[in-house]
């Protein structure tokens, strides 16, 4: 799923802080299950902005919603008729349902109260990692079901550098080498030679440098 | 202008231990301020973020949560949690340059009837220090 973070209390005030009457939108997708942009947390995020505007004597009006999800028309056709009666409009979902928002309603300001940062899940309560960059062709079956790319600092196809030590990386002694992961698989697996092969450099242009990307499934498409 | 300042503080008390401990307060006719206004829950682990930034919202001078001693929850960790819970929303008030000892986590058992009424005291008193919420002072919208 797609993991984000809230963006700091001062800087969602900052970007209403022109506003009386917003809309906080959240998403009952990915930012649900890790708890950041769900309907509990609009409406902890409704609750800390009323406190910090009645304090600076600016009180403000505030609505929510919470969508199935805000990355398809369908249900962010929820809001039609409700959405340009506010000031401005506070997504809580990740960078894709705001911006499905912002294209739907062109009209409204929208702003975004998460940062969206990376393509993981849970590896324990509360806890959430990288596992997945999107880079647009799999390839962690060579490397034991690891991805070198998402889960190396470095997203390096033979690895591992000189960086690793004692299983960590160089750059935080709280990030596992995947290489040494890697290597520690594959000798499990008695198929330690499969490293001897050197993996051909990546052709990125199927990753976001090759520009926007786009899925088309035709027998859906009418 | 001398209007004596009379808080509003929130406690929400656990039934297994500090609300049974105000009862035994009172049963020991052990005294305790009246500006304390007593929810009971289940457990402090149903006490959730939401509830105590509501009570800030709605202009409450103080809020505390109440619960068993640690390690002897009824429900094994809601205390635990819920301390959780009163930390992050403490850091919150911080954020919004609200005093973040508004807000407080005590544990106790329910044969300590004298220590519910001490907190009690203890909270008001540190409520009159820090004055009105200053949430409170200004009339908002809903």
């Amino acid at each position: 799923m797609i993991i984000a973070d809230r963006k700091p209390i001062e800087e969602i005030f900052e970007m209403i802080k022109e506003f009386d009457k917003i809309l906080i939108v959240g998403c009952k997708g990915c930012v649900t299950v890790c708890n950041v942009g769900g309907a509990k947390e609009v409406d902890i995020l409704a609750a800390i902005l009323k406190i910090g505007r009645k304090k600076k004597q600016k009180p403000l009006q505030i609505d929510e919603k919470t969508l199935e999800r805000q990355c398809d028309l369908e249900y962010i056709a929820q809001i039609k008729d409700t959405v340009n009666k506010y000031d401005a409009v506070l997504s809580m979902a990740c960078g894709v349902g705001l911006q499905f928002l912002a294209e739907a309603y062109p009209n409204q300001k929208f702003f975004p109260a998460v940062n969206t940062k990376f393509f993981g899940g849970a590896t324990a309560h509360g806890i959430w990692e990288e596992r997945c960059a999107g880079c647009g062709i799999c390839i962690v079956h060579y490397f034991g079901g690891l991805c070198p790319i998402a889960r190396c600092s470095k997203s390096l196809m033979n690895g591992p550098c000189g960086g690793s030590a004692e299983g960590k990386c160089e750059i935080d002694k709280n990030v596992a080498c995947i290489w040494d992961l890697i290597v520690r698989k594959k000798m499990e697996h008695e198929r330690l030679d499969d490293l001897l092969d050197i993996t051909p450099a990546k052709d990125w242009r199927s990753a976001k440098d090759g520009g926007p990307r786009r899925r088309e499934c035709k027998e859906l498409i009418k | 202008m001398s209007e004596v300042f009379n808080p509003q503080i929130l406690a929400f008390c656990c039934k297994y231990c500090a609300y049974a401990a105000a009862d035994l307060a009172g049963s020991m006719r052990i005294s305790y301020p009246a500006n304390i206004k007593i929810i009971q829950v289940p457990c402090t682990g149903r006490v959730d973020i939401i509830h105590l930034l509501k009570a800030v919202e709605d202009g409450a001078d103080g809020v505390y949560v109440a619960g068993c001693i640690e390690g002897e929850c009824h429900f094994v960790e809601g205390n635990i949690r819920t301390r959780k819970k009163v930390e992050y929303v403490k850091e919150i008030l911080k954020e919004l340059d609200i005093e973040p000892e508004r807000i407080e986590m005590f544990n106790l058992s329910s044969a300590m009837g004298p220590r519910f009424a001490e907190i009690a005291n203890e909270m008001t008193k540190r409520i009159i220090k820090l004055g009105q919420s200053p949430v409170k002072n200004n009339k908002g919208a809903k």
